[in-house]
């Protein structure tokens, strides 16, 4: 893994994406982010370390995840859709990529404790399993809503070890589970690092998180050039924070070629205002730390997200994200509940693959923008999508919604 | 009086400064107003006004349960301003303690506009740092706010220095590594950091460390040239029964805590 960054998008100076990123922290976490971005960046130019980052990734997390021609989604889609295996890895999801950098980083810092928060869970049993491995102690903070929605992932968690707080204050969703471990980290942080699992919150923690999921697109790139022979004509991801997005989006940044498709959480739809869409439904703003996108009303005061995947519904989104879509040269858009959760049975129908919710909003993306694509190339699109996480903690919100296990068929459409 | 008045006032007394903390619109406009001009008749020589946030990662349980039953209530930024006024018109300095995201929505500017013409001494941002604070040096040069930052026992050196030249009216030293809230034993890391802080500024030095009665405001005072203290105050009105009870305890606190600052040991 490489350090060099991109210069369209490289931080300007301290963490900052155009106007966007920076620290927006206590002071008194001030010491601990610089401690943190040293030895990142000691780290990252260390052989040893990344050798042992990339021997974990391969051995422990199953890297690199398939590049899949999955033909008969295609069909019904309008596109030749390639997809990224990020569900195939230890733990279902992407996640672990950041968190195995992260835990390798604290024990070089010399702590012994983890804190993390968790929308889904995919992200708090990524850093349970870490933490299990590196034999560090580890408190995950989860809105008290979505450990009744993901109750699969708070027990998985609890099996690995890990100590799991129900938050219940304000909307007890992801939001208030970060608020809650911030609050921790400033009195612990002498001996516990803060392992954010997304590229949101203060420097370095956007950039770093990023690098540490840049292996997606890495991985993409190389595989579809063996493919194909040649780079595809559009990558999409789903985007509630944006780790899996921009792990995926940054390799192809420079090839222009290349369209970009963020998809955000547009839950009941972006005109109501049960969305999770920071940027197509929100403004600037500060939250968690940085400047970026928010769902905010008049006062600067963060209005609730909705989205009926929990690791989506967040009301910010990463500062990288924020400048990307300033610039240009990746275009976000709300895909809602309905249109993800057709998508998801349509993968399931197809393909025999069982998607999380989260990942379920790229591929809906996909539907949308597939006849432009063909319009303006002139013939079938290939898109890679971002598989980012697999399914299986989402069946209860699966089969409730498509009514699956109650007495009458559950063949509905 | 302006804040560098009070604090020389107080020195020239050989007592400490006593700031006190309450959120807007907790638990309604009217109340807090009230509450603040309690505040001031007991013995507060400057009161900051907390301007109510959704997200207030550096409070503990007792500010949080506070502002959010303000922004229930529908308290709103600029309620700020009446608070102000009455404090000013009460015979205290008012100052304004904000995350900085309700300020920057409000439009930096403007709200250092409005702060001043309200008669508001200046603004303490408890999560803007000096370096991200472009705007808000320069909004506040131009309506002459005093503008406060906070200095950590894990601050350092550099940063000490930093922090201090970006300050105007007072330093304020959060001298306990954690979110707000009362505690029955003092930091010890305060005294050291005060030492710091004051090797490198001429300006006074506002300590807060969860102070909660006049005994402790004490021994913070014979290091400290303003005590600063919060949770204790929100917790009087959040404990109260009834209204007049949560003012009666309010007012009792805040005598406590100004013979504290005059009895330094």
């Amino acid at each position: 893994m490489s350090t060099e960054t991109n210069t369209s998008t490289a931080p300007h100076s301290a963490g900052h994406f155009g106007r966007f990123g920076g620290r927006f922290v206590p002071e008194a976490l001030v010491a601990a982010l610089d401690e943190l971005t040293a030895v990142y960046t000691e780290a990252m130019a260390d052989v040893e370390f990344t050798d042992e980052l990339s021997r974990l990734l391969m051995q422990y997390a199953g890297r690199p995840s398939l590049l899949y021609d999955a033909r008969r989604l295609s069909v019904e889609l309008g596109a030749r859709v390639l997809l990224k295996r990020e569900d195939l890895n230890h733990t279902g999801a992407h996640k672990i990529n950041n968190v195995l950098g992260q835990a390798l980083l604290t024990r070089r810092m010399g702590k012994r404790r983890i804190i993390a928060e968790t929308g889904a869970g995919q992200h708090g049993v990524a850093a349970a399993t870490a933490a299990a491995l590196f034999d560090l102690e580890c408190t995950v903070y989860m809105g008290e809503l979505d450990t009744q929605r993901q109750a699969l992932n708070v027990a998985r968690m609890r099996l690995l070890g890990a100590t799991v707080v129900p938050v219940t204050t304000g909307s007890r969703t992801l939001k208030d589970a970060m608020n809650e471990a911030f609050r921790d980290w400033v009195s612990t942080v002498e001996h516990t690092h803060y392992v954010i699992g997304s590229v949101g919150g203060p420097h370095p923690f956007p950039t770093m998180v990023r690098d540490f999921q840049r292996v997606i697109g890495a991985e993409t790139r190389q595989q579809a050039q063996r493919l194909l022979g040649k780079l595809p004509d559009a990558v999409c991801a789903c985007v509630g924070g944006g780790s899996n997005a921009i792990g995926i989006f940054y390799d192809f940044l420079s090839d222009t070629d290349v369209a970009l498709y963020g998809f955000e959480a547009g839950g009941d739809g972006v005109n109501t205002r049960r969305h999770a869409a920071a940027i197509t439904g929100g403004s600037s703003g500060v939250l968690h730390g940085a400047r970026s996108f928010v769902l905010q009303d008049a006062d600067g005061q963060t209005r609730e997200s909705h989205s009926i995947s929990a690791g989506l519904d967040y009301p910010g989104i990463g500062p990288e994200h924020a400048w990307l879509h300033e610039t240009g040269r990746v275009r976000y858009e709300a895909v809602t509940d309905e249109q993800a959760m057709q998508a998801l049975q349509l993968l399931c129908r197809t393909e025999g693959i069982i998607p999380a919710i989260e990942s379920a909003h790229a591929l809906a993306g996909v539907r949308s923008i597939a006849p432009e694509l063909t319009l303006r190339l002139g013939r079938t699109p290939v898109v890679v999508v971002n598989l980012s996480g697999r399914g299986d903690k989402d069946m209860e919100t699966a089969a409730s919604w498509f009514n699956l296990v109650s007495e009458s068929p559950a063949d509905r459409p | 009086m302006s804040v560098r008045e009070v604090f020389a006032s107080a020195a020239a007394e050989h007592r400490s400064a006593l700031i006190g903390y309450l959120p807007v619109g907790f638990p309604n406009v009217a109340e807090s107003i009230a509450a603040m001009r309690t505040m001031v008749a007991a013995g507060a020589d400057i009161v900051e006004v907390g301007v109510p946030y959704s997200d207030p990662v550096i409070d503990g349980p007792t500010i949080q349960s506070a502002v959010e039953i303000a922004l229930r209530a529908g308290t709103r930024v600029r309620d700020v301003f009446a608070a102000v006024e009455a404090i000013a018109e009460a015979g205290a300095t008012p100052m304004v303690m904000s995350y900085w995201n309700p300020i920057e929505r409000y439009g930096v500017a403007e709200f250092a506009r409005a702060l001043s013409f309200s008669g508001g001494a200046g603004l303490i941002t408890p999560d803007l740092l000096p370096e991200e604070a472009t705007e808000w040096i320069a909004a506040s040069d131009k309506y002459q706010l005093d503008r406060v930052f906070l200095v950590a026992p894990s601050s350092t050196q550099a940063r000490l220095v930093s922090t201090a030249a970006a300050c105007r009216g007072f330093v304020y030293a959060a001298s306990v590594m954690g979110a707000t809230g009362a505690r029955d034993q003092l930091s010890n890391a305060a005294p050291a950091l005060a030492r710091r802080v004051r090797a490198v500024t001429d300006l006074p030095v506002g300590v807060g460390l969860g102070v909660s009665n006049g005994k402790q405001a004490a021994q913070v005072a014979s290091y400290a040239d303003g005590v600063i203290v919060g949770s204790a105050l929100v917790s009087c009105l959040l404990d109260a029964s009834d209204r007049d009870s949560g003012q009666q305890a309010l007012h009792e606190l805040v005598v406590d805590l100004a013979e504290g600052v005059r009895a330094r040991p």
